[in-house]
Formats: structure tokens, sequence, C-alpha cells
């Protein structure tokens, strides 16, 4: 993959440039503010960036506002904001009505590097990758009782808001594909959902749900 | 030129006529307020018809009062300060004065001037009426001291006449003018002050003085107790974690060479030891300041806190301009620390945060409520922390926690 990074901490920007590039990936561009990056991503099109959520001159959300604009801009590219905290309010206007191609994730999952690329790969393909603590903020915010659900199934939910596949669902549970079928059919009719969406409308249709969408 | 500009200024006539106007009024209100406290008085052993005229006489002091207030303001300009509503004891049924007002020194300081007002007046205004009079007749005499009928003016046993006594008179005479309007309001200007001295609330400078000191010196222990638990927190969290993390890196460093297997197990542990570093200081971070409250507001910031805390809590926000950044600040902490309380001893099974903002400069108002047991210990260092915290911005705290319960903090917070 091609990638863009904005990130105004030289150490932060280095270790992300190398691990990316250890990974396989080209960094087509590195910078260290938000405007070099929106003139970078315009000029190279990569197919995913990383943005820092606080970044020069105000150190408050210029990384989220850059990301906003290429989410709107430029809707093949992927964008995965990565801060030092994580908020319920910053996702919501992250996938505010296009929950597809982009994620938020805390800069810590970058520690976990396989995990880290994974999510990456989600979104420049189109999914989407929300960090496990702004699910559960969302699951606890949710507009919606979620009573009905039994623990199995709300741990099945938070991974599908998480942004996750049916196999990784499998795979992070332990559990068959076809078990993980029986329980997102069961979420979908619990929660009055159109049962068969797939992938990427199915995160739509449980992040609308949880009141974001 | 000073002469003729003192004699027609304005302010001179109006303290003229108030000195006039304080003699009538003083002699119709002091001889009412006489009679009604003596028939109070003296109907007293009826307790149901005495005590309401007493407390009608105090009461009518106070709105005589008000209405001097507006007089002193309308003649002389002078301000007279009123007492702020709420701060005086009440009647019940409008007549029956509580016990409080008995004991309160405005009540007898109202009853007073009620009753000074004549004497004070026939002083003020007989001094300006004899200054003024006397002054006419001295500079007029050598007009008509030849046609009275002794001859002249008599003073003492003289008779007045010639043209250096009435050079004197003259001259006495100007010399009085001059100093008439200074002295009109000269003594205008003491009635205000004898006034003030009796009706105004007393200048609350040296008690607000008081409950500053005291609120800065509880804010600056507070700030202080607040730099310890961060240095704590630090040094037994995220320092410890480092330590620990550079000691497993050094000895997986060292076993590289010849056992790399317990070399990965060591960066492994490494590796856990760095995420949880990063969460204990993510968590210490948010607890000195939110950064989403400076980047999107209360509402942001309360969501997001609400979403953690493990009892469900609705949040209303209505806060259409956002409030100072200090004020921001104090009403997120109230709402966290509220919230932690709800979480760790309230046994709620809901909690409420509303914080509603309207009008600038106004107020934020923050309520917080639960449905638990109550008995909240209100001079627990939570709850006086919070009440410190408030009274850094200048607001109020008021907790209501019954023991059975509900609990609810609310918090006025000004902004303006």
């Amino acid at each position: 993959m091609r990638i863009a990074i904005a990130e105004d901490s030289v150490l932060l920007r280095e270790g992300l440039t190398r691990l990316l590039a250890e990974a396989g990936h080209e960094v087509v561009a590195a910078e260290g503010d938000a405007e070099g990056f929106l003139r970078a991503v315009a000029a190279t099109k990569p197919d995913a960036c990383v943005v820092d959520v606080r970044m020069p001159p105000t150190f408050t959300d210029e990384g989220l506002r850059a990301a906003l604009l290429v989410r709107d801009q430029w809707p093949d590219v992927g964008v995965l904001v990565l801060s030092q905290w994580v908020e319920e309010r910053y996702a919501t206007e992250l996938i505010a009505g296009r929950p597809h191609g982009v994620g938020y994730l805390l800069k810590d999952r970058v520690a976990d590097v396989t995990e880290f690329l994974d999510a990456l790969r989600r979104v420049a393909d189109g999914g989407s990758a929300l960090d496990p603590e702004v699910v559960a903020q969302l699951l606890a915010r949710s507009r919606h009782p979620l009573g009905d659900l039994t623990p199995r199934e709300r741990e099945v939910l938070a991974l599908m808001a998480e942004g996750r596949s049916n196999s990784a669902i499998a795979q992070t549970l332990v559990v068959g594909g076809g078990a993980v079928e029986k329980h997102i059919n069961n979420i979908f009719t619990k929660l009055g959902l159109a049962p068969g969406e797939r992938d990427h409308r199915r995160v739509l249709a449980v992040l609308r749900y949880l009141g974001t969408g | 030129m000073f002469l003729i500009r003192d004699l027609l200024s304005p302010r001179t006539w109006l303290a003229f006529s108030h000195h006039l106007a304080g003699l009538v009024i003083g002699l119709v209100v002091g001889i009412a307020a006489i009679v009604c406290l003596v028939l109070g008085v003296a109907l007293l052993p009826l307790m149901l018809i005495g005590v309401p005229v007493i407390g009608l006489t105090l009461r009518g002091a106070g709105w005589f009062a008000a209405a001097e207030r507006a007089r002193f303001g309308l003649f002389l300009g002078s301000r007279i300060p009123a007492w702020q509503p709420g701060v005086r004891a009440g009647y019940r049924y409008g007549l029956l004065p509580s016990w409080r007002v008995y004991k309160e020194r405005a009540t007898w300081g109202e009853v007073g001037y009620t009753l000074a007002r004549l004497p004070v007046s026939i002083l003020t205004a007989g001094a300006t009426l004899i200054v003024w009079s006397l002054s006419l007749v001295l500079l007029t005499l050598p007009l008509y001291d030849e046609s009275l009928p002794s001859g002249g003016a008599i003073i003492g046993n003289t008779v007045v006449r010639g043209t250096p006594a009435m050079t004197v008179s003259v001259v006495l005479g100007l010399l009085l003018l001059v100093a008439a309007p200074q002295l009109t309001r000269g003594l205008a200007a003491v009635d205000a002050a004898f006034t003030r001295w009796l009706i105004a609330p007393p200048s609350n400078l040296a008690a607000r003085v008081t409950e500053l000191e005291r609120s800065r010196e509880r804010v600056v222990d507070a700030a202080e107790a607040e730099r310890r638990r961060i240095e704590r927190d630090l040094h037994d969290g995220a320092q410890q974690r480092l330590v620990a993390l550079a000691m497993e890196l050094g000895r997986a460093k060292a076993k590289l060479a010849d056992d790399v297997d317990a070399a990965r197990e060591l960066v492994d542990q490494a590796h856990a030891e760095a995420k949880a570093a990063l969460t204990e200081l993510r968590d210490l971070v948010r607890g000195v300041h939110p950064p989403v409250l400076t980047d999107r507001g209360l509402d942001a910031a309360l969501s997001g806190l609400a979403a953690r805390c493990p009892v469900p809590v609705q949040v209303h926000v209505d806060v259409p301009v956002r409030p100072k950044p200090a004020v921001e600040a104090v009403a997120y902490f109230v709402v966290a620390e509220a919230l932690t309380n709800v979480a760790k001893h309230s046994r709620a099974s809901q909690a409420t945060v509303v914080v509603e903002g309207h009008g600038f400069p106004g107020s934020l108002n923050v309520v917080i409520s639960d449905d638990g047991i109550g008995g909240a210990d209100q001079r627990g260092a939570g709850l006086t922390g919070l009440a410190d915290r408030v009274a850094g911005v200048d607001g109020k705290l008021h907790v209501e926690s019954p023991s059975g319960g509900p609990t609810i903090i609310s918090v006025v917070l000004p902004c303006g």
C-alpha cells in the first residue's frame, strides 16, 4: 500500500515510517502538520493515511479536521486517525454518514504491530476500524437498550462495531465461523435490523443503531 | 462667577427641596410610626392584634426606607445601596415577623431612621432656611432700614443705621450668600451619610475578603494536593513500569546471543509493560485535564465521562454559548467527582446529569442526581474538595443526600 503519515512528533513519525516500510508498504509522505499533509495527499493520492489528532499550531484537533477533509474530498483514500486518547464524540464526527474507509484508534494500538497493520489494511480497503474503547463508550451510550442481548452476542456486536470481519471475530472468540454467523443473525433479529447485511454495510447498520450513523 | 454658578446650580436647589421635603415627610411618617409602635406595644397583651400591628410597622419602616433610597437618588444623586433580595428575614402571612426580624440590626436601623427623619430634617432644613433668609435680610437691609418703624433694625438695644453699618450688613449678607449653597449641599451630604449608616446594608467587603482569603487558601491547598497526587501516580505507575521495561529489555539484550526463546519472552513482557504504562499515562492525563473538553466543550467531554461510568448515565447539556475554560473545567470535574461517587458509594441503578447555561452574563447550572441510597458525607474530602473548586470560580455547591436517597448535587457557576 501507498501510505501518507501526518504526525508532529518526529520520534513517532520516524517509528511509523519504519514500521510501515518493514511491513512492505510504501510511505509516500510523512508530514509534521495538517497543511503539509493535505498538500501531500492531494499530490500523491495514497491508498491510506495515518493521522494524529493533535498537531500544530494549536495542538487541539487539527489532525481530525484534516482527516475529515480527506474523507470528504478523496473518498478513495482510507483515513486512520490515531490519538493519545479516544472520545466517542470524535468517533461520531469521523464516521458520521460514512463509516467505511475510516478508522479511529488509540495510539497505543500501534504497539500491537500485526493488529495495527490489519486495521490499516481494513481502512484502506474501505472497511472500518474503531478502537475497542470507543466501541465500549458507544455501547454504554447507546440510544437503544441492549438488554436483550446475551453476553456473547454483546461481544460479537462490539467486535462488529470495531469493523472486524466474520473470520476475525471467529478467531478472536475462538469459535467456528458458523457460530459467529448464528450470533450475528440473532443480534440483527433482536435489534430489529434488516438481516443479510454484509461487511461494510453491516457496520453502518450497527453504528447507526448505536446512534452515530 | 462661582457665586452665581452655585446659586443657580440645580444641585443646590434640589438639595434645598430635599431638606424641606424631608421635614414634611419626616413629620407625617414619624408621627405614624410612633402611633403604630405605641399601639402595637399597648396591644401586645392581645397577641393576635399587637404582633401584626408591630409587624406592619416594621415592614412599613422597610418600605419607607426603600422609598427614601429613591428620594435620595432623585434629589441628591446619592446612591444608598439596597439589601440583596433574600438576605433579610421574612414575615409569615406578610404580617407576622419571624424571630430573626427582631434580631436584625437592619430592622432597627430602618425603625430608627423612620423616627429620626423628623429631628434630623428639623436640624438640616432649619439651618438651611436660617442661613438663606439671614443672608437675604442682611443684603437687602439698606433698602428698607430707614423706613422701619423704629428708624432702623434693632440688634440688642442698638438701632443699626448709617452707611458704615449698612456696608457691614451687605458684606455679611454676601458672605452668607456665598456660604448658603455650600451649606445646603454639605448638609445634604451629611444627611445622606447618616441615612446610609442606618438603612444601607453594611459594606460586605470585609466579609467578602475573609471568604476569599479562606477559599484561596483552600484552592492553593487543593492544587498542592493535586500536584502531590500527580507526582505519586507518575512515580508509582508509569515511572516504575518504564524502569521494569528498561530492565527487561536489558536482560533480553543479554540473552539474545545464547537463549533466543528466553529473550523473546522478555521482549513480550517488556511490550506488555510498555502498553500498561501508556494506559496509565492516558488515565492520568485525562484526570489532569481532558483534551476533549478544550476541543469540543462540555457536551462531548461529559458524554465521554458518562460512557466510562459503570452506572448508566443520562446526560442533557444545553449550553448555547461556551463559558470560560475555568468554568467549564470546574463543571467537568464536579460531574467527574459526582459520577465517581455514584459508582463507588451510591448503589444507584442510574444517574442523570443536566447542564444548562442560558444568557451570558448568567450562570451555568449543573445538576447530578441518582437513585441510590443517599447519605453522602458532606464533610468528606471529595465533597469539600468540590466545594472549594466551585468556590474558586465564585460558584455555589448544594448537596442533598438524605439517607435512603436520592442524592442530588447542584452547582451554580457564575459566568460573565
